[in-house]
């Protein structure tokens, strides 16, 4: 069965699901940037604690 | 924590919204009156009562948060109005499409149905500016409960009120008892959208909490290292 997206009505169905695509879409966009900034996090917060250990282990028990 | 069951939740909302847009364009027969510009119905409502639906679990969340004093139950509040405010937008470009289609026109200022939406939405689009207004977090969360139990129990009184609505209504009724007057095919892709949209916010509920948690916890460790 062939759509009937060239026609107005097609076309207006096709903007009313393709909106509602784009703001999930914008919504993971905006969720993966935030998952990145808690990547760069996690490696800066790793390497903080890298650092600590050697200071760590060279202290006298 | 709030990422524990969220790989199924993911594929069965994916399974859910492909198998109903699936049965919208390949099943469901064209409305004899409107035709295929009907097809939007089977986005526009599902959104909207997704939207209203956690706009209510905001409220609870907010009386539990209210009772508790639980951060969590906080959390669990916002991340529902959040995302009910994003299903808002698109609750109201789809109409608003859908309107321009079938009626000529974007936005009916007379049709109960539409402006208390409307009403609805812009009394949430507050609970951030709101919320982010108030530095200290103990009085945020409290502030923001208190907010969203109010807003919460306006939204079931707004529905309600456009239902016994003296005016002459030109958007249609879906819940009523005769199930909008569909016939069976469409009520059953109607209800299969519906189900696939709830499960899509409950997806993104448990994604958005998840990440939360997680940069909480991140600054609660970069506290302790530091």
């Amino acid at each position: 069965m062939a759509l009937p997206l060239a026609a107005a009505a097609g076309a207006y169905v096709a903007g009313a699901y393709l909106v509602f695509l784009a703001l999930i879409l914008a919504y993971v966009a905006i969720m993966a940037s935030k998952l990145a900034r808690v990547e760069r996090e996690l490696t800066e917060l790793t390497e903080m604690a890298e650092r600590r250990e050697p200071d760590r282990e060279r202290e006298p028990v | 924590m709030y990422g524990r069951g969220l790989k199924p939740l993911s594929i069965a909302s994916v399974a859910a919204l492909v198998g109903a847009f699936a049965l919208v364009f390949f099943y469901a027969p064209e409305d004899v009156d409107q035709g295929f510009i009907q097809k939007i119905f089977y986005l526009h409502v599902p959104l909207a009562l997704v939207a209203l639906g956690g706009f209510v679990t905001g409220g609870v969340y907010g009386v539990k948060h209210l009772r508790s004093g639980s951060r969590e139950h906080d959390m669990k509040s916002y991340v529902a109005i959040h995302l009910s405010i994003i299903l808002g937008v698109a609750t109201l470009a789809t109409g608003m499409i859908w309107a321009k289609a079938s009626w000529g026109a974007w936005w009916v200022w007379d049709e109960p149905t539409l402006v208390a939406f409307l009403i609805v939405f812009l009394l949430y689009a507050c609970y951030q500016p709101l919320r982010f207004a108030i530095e200290d977090p103990d009085r945020q969360m409290r502030y923001a409960a208190v907010f969203a139990v109010i807003a919460g129990a306006f939204v079931p009184i707004c529905f309600m009120s456009v239902r016994f609505a003296q005016a002459a209504l030109v958007h249609p009724r879906v819940l009523d008892q005769t199930g909008g007057g569909m016939p069976g095919s469409m009520f059953f892709t109607f209800l299969v959208a519906l189900a696939g949209m709830t499960l899509l916010f409950v997806t993104l509920w448990k994604f958005e909490l998840s990440s939360k948690s997680a940069r909480m916890q991140l600054a609660a460790l970069r506290r302790r290292l530091s």
